[in-house]
């Protein structure tokens, strides 16, 4: 533990600390262009220059390697000259654009610029230019502003795991390209919107929109996976108009998904903003007395066993938990939060929640992955799996099911179940990978689990935890990746089928045989709604996709930006979200349309407002009240053991960029879908 | 990369000959064994002195696929070097040093001859493809400035008039004699030897170095 005297106050370090970490551990910041905390050191941008005693001229802090002793001044008057030295330089190519320019507000050279800039210049020759690069429909370039600190050529390499971007020539003529001029093909390639220090690199559907001291700034969380990435919702007036990762060490660190960050968009269009019933084949608007009244008395009429009710995959906790309040009201067994039919929920918790945590990757020595594909169904996890797998120390990967491009290497053990079966009896060489390892990790996605025979893959992977040492005082390596923000949250909740209830898929087989007579979605739209038969559906939700489209009564809810809720994500840690905008027109939060609804039917919820609602649910899940903490799941018997199916794996998302009613409205998320999914598949001619 | 930036037309593919095939497993079996992208340099090498002095994009993929280097590292350190050329130059390719020495010992008439004779400046080709001028940064031949370099040849010791006879012979095909076109051997004093005159007796001559 290295101790040195950073301006006169003495700090000791970690070991390996960089002089920088030391300075920032004294309390003193060190301007930076080039340094990122996530990122390896390249050491090119000179701007965190400090004077250290005994050596000849100022040193880089952020490559010096934090020594026992050392003297380190950053206050001097030699470390201010440098600095504006190194200023002066960047300045000499960089465009006086600031005006026009998107990084205007929040511009790292512009701030630095205040304190080490020069009021005029020195230089009267031309600046140089450069030519714009192509880096696909989500990031926009304009290379003249870029200071070559070659942050997104770290990042893309290292976190995103595609070796697509690098610097080209050198000196005066270096440029920052991606290979060819393709598209960055990664789904996290908008963090390095974030990671451009200047305006070389920025957000292509956000340009021109805004400047950021026009934002109302909303810290909230996201539910476009089930990870729960902390996010920043900036909007103005009542859009939403972009969406910026927030620091959360154990989720998202301080990257999220494309998908997160510019589904944003979706939010604007194809939205339901006021109630509609449909009256001779046609949905026509109807006021909010008419909507309930027309739901309450269709729900009166019909028996309890001929309701059902389906959540979808990013419906808040407090909607789910007044809807199953309601229906358990009305006696309705038929409720079932898994619309895509994944057998899970309703045993020992621990059987689907993500129980090592998503950070416990990096401490993982073995990794088996079973029907899952996280780089499309958590791209954020997916980069830490790649940190980990870069991190010194054996990390031997498996995949059983489809086939991915995956950001590390793996090895594809199979996509049948024989495979899995192996593993769990032990005579697959890859049960004694995990056997040996301390750490071992499974992780079981819904590529596996919502097959028809889904219990049993569960069962598979509970018997490989159990025979493998997976669980251990200390270590519980038994995880479950799921794709629906909800679906923690409604399994803890209870919203699975009651005795002799149906789950969705029978639900649909019964209300196309004429036994169901009323199915409600609350946000359901995973579903093929030509299912419902003659069915008179209700659709609670926020978009104007498939459930809407099917429904007999619309009810417009609130998007995920437009209500405070409760989520609980993969990990079972439960997260507050805040609102940052209204809901549209007519539109209301969730938990007020049931609240409203069971009123209409003469069913006292027993609260009014959301805090009471918070109190019963409080009352009754107590780890709800645990914002942030990831309350463990007791081990116990869940899935099933019997004979599986012999078909295939298949993956559970088709196309990462539309996988929920937002994206698929979202104009930006449809380009991306072009570019990478659809062009692509044109390309090598098949069809995955 | 030198000067001409990469080239806009390319050709479709590109393929190690035989020979150079096994010479590129002779220089990656130098590293070992996980240390295979360093003798990305020496591939680069190879492909350009195969494919008339120059890189086309295809090579890139190739030397990336060999290498298993993602083909945007194999481009970054091709155009950093500008040995390595990303389109097509001369049959002579002229490298004219520029930097301080050669330039006070008469660069600029080097330059100016090969302008006078041919019609090109920097980063030109003469339309029959014969010639092609890059002014390069120092060429590590100081002591006898100033220097133009053809292909893998260094010419020395030039002037106005040594240039112009340089390229009067390369025109008709004849490649003169590399080094001094003065006339001295090596990096001998110009006028002549100073020191060890005498032959024989002294203690030079007897292989005996001094001290310093």
């Amino acid at each position: 533990m290295p101790k040195l005297t950073v301006n006169g106050v003495e700090v000791e370090v970690d070991a390996g600390s960089t002089v920088l970490q030391a300075c920032e551990e004294a309390g003193v910041e060190i301007p930076r262009f080039c340094y990122h905390d996530r990122l390896s050191v390249a050491g090119n941008c000179r701007m965190c220059l400090v004077e250290m005693e005994r050596a000849p001229k100022p040193i880089a802090s952020c490559a010096m390697p934090a020594g026992d002793g050392m003297v380190i001044r950053t206050d001097t008057e030699t470390v201010t000259k440098a600095r504006k030295g190194v200023m002066e330089f960047l300045l000499i190519n960089h465009p006086l654009d600031c005006p026009i320019c998107d990084q205007g507000g929040e511009c790292d050279l512009q701030d630095q610029a205040m304190g080490y800039g020069h009021d005029d210049s020195r230089y009267d020759e031309l600046k140089r230019s450069v030519v714009d690069k192509n880096m696909g429909p989500l990031v926009k370039t304009i290379m003249t502003r870029c200071i070559h600190c070659t942050r997104c050529v770290r990042f893309t390499t290292e976190v995103a795991g595609v070796d697509q971007m690098g610097l080209l020539n050198r000196g005066e003529n270096a440029e920052i390209t991606t290979y060819l001029e393709q598209a960055l093909d990664s789904e996290l390639s908008g963090n390095v919107v974030d990671l451009c220090p200047v305006g070389a690199l920025t957000s292509k559907p956000y340009a021109f929109a805004a400047r950021p001291w026009e934002l109302k700034k909303t810290e909230t969380i996201d539910v476009m996976d089930a990870m729960g990435a902390n996010v920043r919702v900036d909007a103005r007036g009542g859009q939403v108009l972009r969406v910026l990762p927030r620091l959360h060490e154990d989720i998202n660190e301080e990257w999220i998904s494309d998908k997160t960050r510019h589904a944003c968009d979706g939010l604007a269009r194809q939205r339901l903003d006021r109630p509609y019933i449909r009256r001779d084949g046609r949905l026509q608007p109807a006021s909010w007395e008419e909507a309930l009244a027309a739901v309450a008395a269709k729900m009166a009429a019909t028996q309890s066993a001929k309701i059902a009710a389906i959540v979808g995959d990013q419906v808040d906790s407090e909607a789910m938990f007044a809807l199953k309040q309601l229906m358990d009201a009305k006696g309705v067994l038929s409720v079932d939060c898994r619309q895509d039919g994944a057998k899970i929920g309703g045993q020992a918790r621990a059987g689907y929640l993500f129980n090592s945590g998503f950070a416990a990757v990096e401490e993982a020595d073995a990794l088996l992955l079973v029907g899952s594909n996280p780089r499309w169904e958590a791209p954020v996890w997916n980069a830490r799996v790649r940190k980990r797998w870069l991190s010194p120390g054996a990390f031997p990967i498996g995949l059983v099911g489809a086939a991915a491009p995956l950001t590390y290497d793996h090895e594809h053990l199979g996509s049948d179940v024989a495979t899995l079966q192996a593993i769990a009896d032990g005579s697959h060489p890859f049960a004694d990978v995990l056997k040996s390892a301390s750490r071992p990790m499974l992780v079981i996605g819904m590529g596996a689990l919502s097959r028809d025979d889904g219990a049993t893959m569960l069962g598979l992977a509970r018997q490989i935890a159990e025979n493998c040492n997976l669980v251990s005082d200390d270590w519980n390596g038994f995880n479950v990746l799921h794709t629906a923000a909800s679906r923690v949250a409604g399994l803890d909740l209870g919203l699975i089928p009651g005795a002799g209830g149906h789950d969705v898929a029978g639900i649909l087989a019964a209300a196309k045989s004429g036994d169901m007579d009323m199915v409600y979605l609350l946000a359901a739209d995973e579903i093929d709604s030509d299912q419902f038969g003659d069915a008179f559906v209700v659709y609670q939700g926020h978009h104007g996709d498939r459930g809407a489209h099917r429904a007999d009564v619309i009810l417009p809810g609130a998007a995920y930006t437009e209500k405070d809720a409760l989520y609980i994500n993969a990990e079972g840690r439960v997260q507050m979200a805040l609102r940052a905008v209204f809901p549209p027109g007519e539109a209301r939060e969730d938990w007020k349309i049931l609240r409203a609804l069971a009123g209409a039917l003469g069913i006292d919820l027993g609260y009014n407002d959301l805090a009471g609602l918070r109190a019963t649910l409080v009352a009754q899940h107590p780890h709800f009240e645990l914002i942030d903490i990831q309350e463990p799941g007791e081990w116990g018997a869940f899935g099933e053991i019997s004979t599986p199916e012999d078909t295939p794996f298949e993956t559970s998302i088709n196309n990462f960029y539309m996988t929920d009613p937002i994206s698929r409205a979202s104009e930006t998320m449809a380009q991306c879908s072009q570019a990478f999914v659809e062009d692509k598949m044109a390309r090598t001619g098949t069809d995955g | 990369m030198s000067g001409g930036g990469i080239a806009a037309e390319q050709p479709a593919s590109f393929a190690f000959t035989a020979e150079n095939e096994a010479k590129a497993e002779a220089l990656i079996a130098k590293y070992p064994e996980g240390r295979q992208q360093s003798a990305v340099m020496a591939l680069l090498d190879l492909a350009q002195r195969q494919h008339d002095n120059w890189i086309p994009m295809a090579a890139i993929d190739v030397i990336g696929a060999k290498l298993e280097m993602a083909p945007i590292r194999v481009l970054e350190v091709a155009t950093f070097y500008s040995m390595y050329n990303m389109a097509p130059v001369g049959a002579f390719y002229l490298q004219a040093c520029r930097t301080t020495p050669c330039w006070l010992r008469g660069s600029d008439n080097v330059i100016k001859a090969i302008r006078d004779k041919l019609g090109i400046a920097n980063k030109q080709m003469t339309d029959d493809g014969k010639f092609s001028l890059l002014e390069v940064e120092c060429l590590g031949a100081c002591a006898n400035a100033p220097v133009l370099q053809v292909n893998d040849n260094f010419y020395e010791d030039l002037d106005y008039a040594g240039t112009v006879a340089l390229l009067d012979k390369l025109a008709e095909g004849e490649i003169p004699t590399p080094g001094s076109t003065s006339g001295r051997t090596g990096a001998m004093p110009a006028p002549g030897a100073t020191s060890l005159t005498s032959a024989g007796g002294g203690a030079g001559a007897t292989g005996d170095v001094g001290e310093d």
